[in-house]
Order: C-alpha cells, then sequence, then structure tokens
C-alpha cells in the first residue's frame, strides 16, 4: 500500500499513547500487587516506584506454598483451594466441551438430514443466552431436582453447555474448508464415519480447536455468577473468593490485586502464546457470522 | 458413500443435544413456568403458589426495574456508540502495513481477556477517591478529587469507560480484518482517479465494510446487555440505581430480595430482547448471503 504518513510522528505517538492505555491499568494491578498496604495508602509513595514485597502473594498462597512464610499469621486455605477448584473445572468443562462440539459442528457441516436445520438454528439462538437469565432455574433445577448443587460435575455440565453453541458455531467454518475429497479417500480406503472424523479431520482444525479452547477455558475460568448460586464452601472457585472478599471499606488492596493478578496470568499467557489463534477465532465469529 | 447410515449424523450430535437439551432448553422452559409462581430458594418450585401474569404486571409498575431497563438501554447505547467510532476509527488510521502490528493487537486483546471481576476490580482501584491514580493526579495537580463512583452520573460514565476500554478492542480487530480483507482493486482504482484518503475512506471502505459492521455492531450490543460483573465489582449498582442494569437487578432480585418468580419474569424479558437481537443479526446475515449468491450467479451468467 502506498504510505505518505509512514513517517508522521504524530503516528507513532498515538500508538505509544494506545499502548498506554491498554497495558497501564493491568501494569498498575501488577505494581500494586507487590506493594505494602501501607505504601498503598501513603499518597507519597509513587504508583510504579516503591520496595516491592511479595507478602501479598504469600498471604494468597499460604496454603499451597512449600515453606510457612514468615509475613504471615494466620493462614486462610480458601484461595489457594479455589485455585485447584477453578483449574479442575475450567479444564475439565473446556476438554468435554471440545470433544462434543467438534462431533456436532462435523455432523452439521458435512451430513444432509432431517432436523439439520432445527439444530443448527436452535444452536445459533442459544448462543445469546447470558449466564443471568440461567441464574434463577439452573440453581432451582441443580438444587431441587439432580442434588447437582456444591459439586463439580454441576458446575461443569452448565459451563459445558454454555459454551457448546459458541465452540459448534466457530468449529463449523473450519470443517468447511477440509476438502471434502480427503475424507472420500479415507472412506474409500475403509475407515468408517469415526474413524474418518477423528484421525484425518481433527487433526486438520487444530488452530480452530486451539482458539475455541481459548475461548471457552477463558469463560469457564472467568465466569462468576453461576458458580457464585451453585458451588458450596469447598468448591468455590477464585472469582467467587475474590468477590466475597471485596467489603465496602478498608479493602486489602496489595492482597486483593495479587488475588487477581493469579485470576488474570493464565488468560494473559494464552494471549502471549496463541494471539493468532484467538484473532482467527474472533474473526470466524463475527464475519461468518 | 454407500456406508453413512442415516443414523450417523445423530451419533455426531447425540452428545451435544443431550447436554444442550438438560442444561439449556429445560431450564430456560423451567424459567418460563418459573415465572409465574411466588417462590423463595427455601422452598421447592412445586410448592411455590401460582400467580398467573402478577410478576409481569408487577414489572411494569415497578419504579425499580423500569429505572434498571432504562439504565440497560442507556449503557448498551453508550458504550456501543463509543466503541464503534473508536474501534472503526483506530481501525482506519492504523490500517497499513506495520512492522509491529502483531505485537500492537496482542496488547490490544489482553483487556478482553483478563476475568470481567478482575476488570472491575483495577477499575475500583483507579476510580478510588483517595489511594486511585486519577484522584492522586488530579489532586497533585491542585485540583480537587473527582466523585468517580459516589455520584450518580459520574458512576455511569465511569462503569462505560470500564467497558470501553475493555472492549473497543474487539471492535478495532474486527474492523481491521474486515478492511484488510477488501479488493485492492476498488482502492486502486479510486486512487488512480486522484480519490482523497478521506473519500477513499468515505466512499469505498466503510460501504464495503458495511456489512461485517453490522454484524459486529450487533455482536457487541448482545453482550453489552449481558455485562454485569464488571458493574457489580465496581458500583453494584448504585449510587443509588443509576448503574443497576437489568442482569444486576436479576441477579440482586434472586439473591438478595429472594424473589425467584419475580427474577425469573425479568429474566424472560430479557431474553426476549436479545432474542430479538439475534434474530435480527441471523436474519441480516441471511440475506447478505443470498445477495452475494444472486450477484455470484449474475457474473458466472454474465460471462
Amino acid at each position: 500500500m502506498t504510505d505518505t504518513r509512514r513517517a508522521n510522528p504524530a503516528f507513532y505517538a498515538l500508538l505509544v499513547a494506545l499502548i498506554v492505555m491498554s497495558l497501564g491499568p493491568i501494569l498498575l494491578m501488577l505494581a500494586t500487587s507487590f506493594k505494602m498496604n501501607v505504601d498503598v495508602y501513603d499518597s507519597g509513595v509513587s504508583a510504579f516506584f516503591f520496595t516491592p514485597t511479595i507478602a501479598n502473594y504469600e498471604e494468597v498462597l499460604c496454603d499451597v506454598l512449600w515453606y510457612e512464610p514468615a509475613s504471615v499469621d494466620y493462614c486462610d486455605p480458601t484461595f489457594g483451594r479455589a485455585l485447584g477448584n477453578s483449574l479442575i473445572i475450567a479444564l475439565i468443562s473446556t476438554a468435554l466441551t471440545l470433544t462434543i462440539g467438534c462431533m456436532a459442528a462435523y455432523a452439521l457441516v458435512r451430513f444432509r438430514f432431517m432436523g439439520r436445520g432445527v439444530v443448527s438454528t436452535t444452536t445459533l439462538l442459544m448462543r445469546m443466552v447470558p449466564p443471568a437469565v440461567l441464574l434463577v432455574p439452573i440453581f432451582g433445577i441443580w438444587t431441587f431436582q439432580f442434588g447437582l448443587d456444591r459439586t463439580f460435575s454441576g458446575i461443569i455440565l452448565v459451563y459445558t453447555a454454555m459454551n457448546l453453541p459458541f465452540v459448534i458455531w466457530i468449529l463449523q467454518s473450519f470443517i468447511v474448508q477440509v476438502p471434502v475429497q480427503l475424507e472420500e479417500a479415507a472412506r474409500m480406503d475403509g475407515a468408517n464415519p469415526f474413524q474418518t472424523f477423528f484421525l484425518v479431520v481433527l487433526p486438520l482444525i487444530k488452530p480452530g480447536l486451539a482458539a475455541a479452547a481459548i475461548f471457552t477455558f477463558r469463560i469457564a475460568w472467568n465466569e462468576f455468577l453461576l458458580a457464585n448460586a451453585l458451588l458450596g464452601r469447598n468448591t468455590r472457585t477464585v472469582p467467587v473468593t475474590i468477590v466475597n472478599s471485596i467489603t465496602e471499606y478498608d479493602i486489602n488492596w496489595g492482597v486483593i490485586m495479587a488475588t487477581g493478578m493469579l485470576l488474570a496470568i493464565p488468560p494473559i499467557l494464552f494471549t502471549l502464546v496463541a494471539s493468532k489463534q484467538i484473532i482467527t477465532g474472533m474473526t470466524a465469529g463475527a464475519v461468518k457470522g | 458413500m454407500g456406508t453413512a447410515n442415516r443414523l450417523t449424523p445423530w451419533l455426531f450430535l447425540a452428545p451435544a443435544v443431550v447436554v444442550l437439551g438438560i442444561a439449556l432448553l429445560y431450564p430456560i422452559g423451567y424459567m418460563i413456568y418459573a415465572s409465574f409462581l411466588s417462590w423463595s430458594p427455601s422452598e421447592r418450585i412445586g410448592d411455590a403458589e401460582w400467580i398467573g401474569w402478577r410478576n409481569y404486571t408487577n414489572l411494569w409498575t415497578d419504579e425499580a426495574f423500569r429505572e434498571s431497563f432504562l439504565v440497560t438501554l442507556k449503557f448498551a447505547a453508550a458504550v456501543v456508540t463509543i466503541e464503534m467510532v473508536l474501534g472503526v476509527g483506530l481501525a482506519l488510521l492504523l490500517d497499513r502495513k506495520l512492522r509491529g502490528m502483531t505485537v500492537l493487537r496482542t496488547i490490544f486483546i489482553l483487556p478482553m481477556m483478563i476475568a470481567p471481576i478482575v476488570v472491575g476490580l483495577m477499575w475500583r482501584y483507579m476510580y478510588h477517591p483517595t489511594v486511585g491514580v486519577f484522584n492522586r493526579t488530579l489532586k497533585s495537580l491542585g485540583f480537587d478529587g473527582a466523585p468517580w463512583l459516589s455520584d450518580g452520573t459520574w458512576a455511569f460514565w465511569s462503569v462505560v469507560i470500564a467497558d470501553v476500554w475493555q472492549w473497543t478492542p474487539f471492535i478495532f480487530i474486527l474492523a481491521l480484518a474486515a478492511m484488510q480483507s477488501l479488493p485492492r482493486s476498488a482502492l486502486e482504482a479510486a486512487e488512480i482517479d486522484g480519490a482523497t484518503e478521506w473519500q477513499k475512506i468515505w466512499y469505498i471502505k466503510i460501504p464495503l465494510m458495511m456489512p461485517v459492521l453490522i454484524v459486529t455492531l450487533l455482536l457487541r450490543l448482545i453482550d453489552a446487555f449481558k455485562v454485569l460483573e464488571v458493574i457489580l465489582v465496581l458500583t453494584n449498582g448504585g449510587p443509588g440505581l443509576s448503574t443497576e442494569i437489568v442482569a444486576l437487578r436479576i441477579f440482586r432480585t434472586a439473591q438478595e430480595f429472594q424473589e425467584l418468580g419475580e427474577a425469573a419474569a425479568m429474566s424472560n424479558v430479557l431474553l426476549l430482547m436479545l432474542m430479538a437481537l439475534t434474530i435480527l443479526m441471523v436474519g441480516y446475515n441471511w440475506l447478505q448471503e443470498r445477495r452475494a449468491m444472486r450477484l455470484r450467479v449474475v457474473a458466472e451468467t454474465g460471462k
């Protein structure tokens, strides 16, 4: 593209401003997580230049550390446990959603059958159901009918269902691009439809699977509302413990920022490692929409 | 081809159909039923009293719900307008071959990958009346601090700003992707004819991007109606009801007031609104696809 404005310094100033605005709040949270609470409340201490401490992280993680941190006099195991719960719930529901979702997407793309239109439209419409709408019925059904409240399997089932419509949608646009000839060749060689799918198609849509996995994990990892309604004291996830620890006054900002940072780290890592897949997933969702 | 059984697609679909049926369709049906009950979380749904349309008529006269409905509309309109203008504007400005573009886009995606709860935390810290960066900066410059979250109007716009921070990149990335897949020939033709940069934007780029922009707008609009956690952490709907969106109202009606039937009726209203938006989006897409197909047929037969 011809570009006459390349040397324009205003352009670079804009870029820098955007980067600062985007990263600023995150960096501020990172910095505060290493700050002592007295320094947070001392207006003489700068936001980014101060004596760092890992005491906040020690307090949050005291239960899972291999040593007993000297800075912590009473160890509250809530957060360490919540971190483990969050990991289990997010990982299992991601694996389930992907397995079930890719099979469904394949059926919708490659087969013409009675009821295909209905399934496809229903899936599409269910994409927009917000967690707030599911709050009352899921609470009622899971508590009184299924007896799945306070359990991992209960919340995993919810997250799987919540993410399926999106995963099916995204994966459809990747499966369409797989050349049908490959599948026909596999069939000629005597593969049944399941072998064709798992051995020929799946390896070819890895980028799509990666994108779908990141989106699913992110939602299950970050979700608060339904986890708050369904999970009990021992099965709580990190977002629930964070909201519970916010009080009106006297927030211990250092500790809560350390907690927030720990919750933010996995999504940040995914973004740094797989930003290309994320962008592909996002654009596939809208442009194919 | 002969081995493909008529049951095969259903074998592939069965797990998804079962899960979606149990954990999405059934709950939605259950919610519609619950919206006609006077029901508190301590009793089984079977013991709840059937009160007909009363939950809905109560909503109609409930000042607080009407207020939250208005706040939701205002919030959605504000964030979607600001984010579309900023996002598309930035995409137009940054649409060029830039060496660091991948890094830049990675940085821009970060805000939307982070948990809404954490986004709420970060902004609550920054808006804090005494320790927050905004008021610290204002005070060090000799101004009074602003009531970021403690005054109704300020709180509304503070919440909007947090959402704009998190979601403008979404619009930016989709708009940029759409822009970079525009046919080069149209732009080159315009350049040969001596079109200015502005003319190229107004008469070529924007019209050609319109289909993607409209879908992006609708996607974002649907999401704006779902926002909850950021506001919950930032203001919990306050001060007063100035930032209490419908999703938050549902949460509080169920959690604090223990009125599950009423919360279900509210959920239904929200669901209907989102359903209408989704149908609009799907319908628009379908029309676009049909138009594209017709154009293709014309092009092929014209050859």
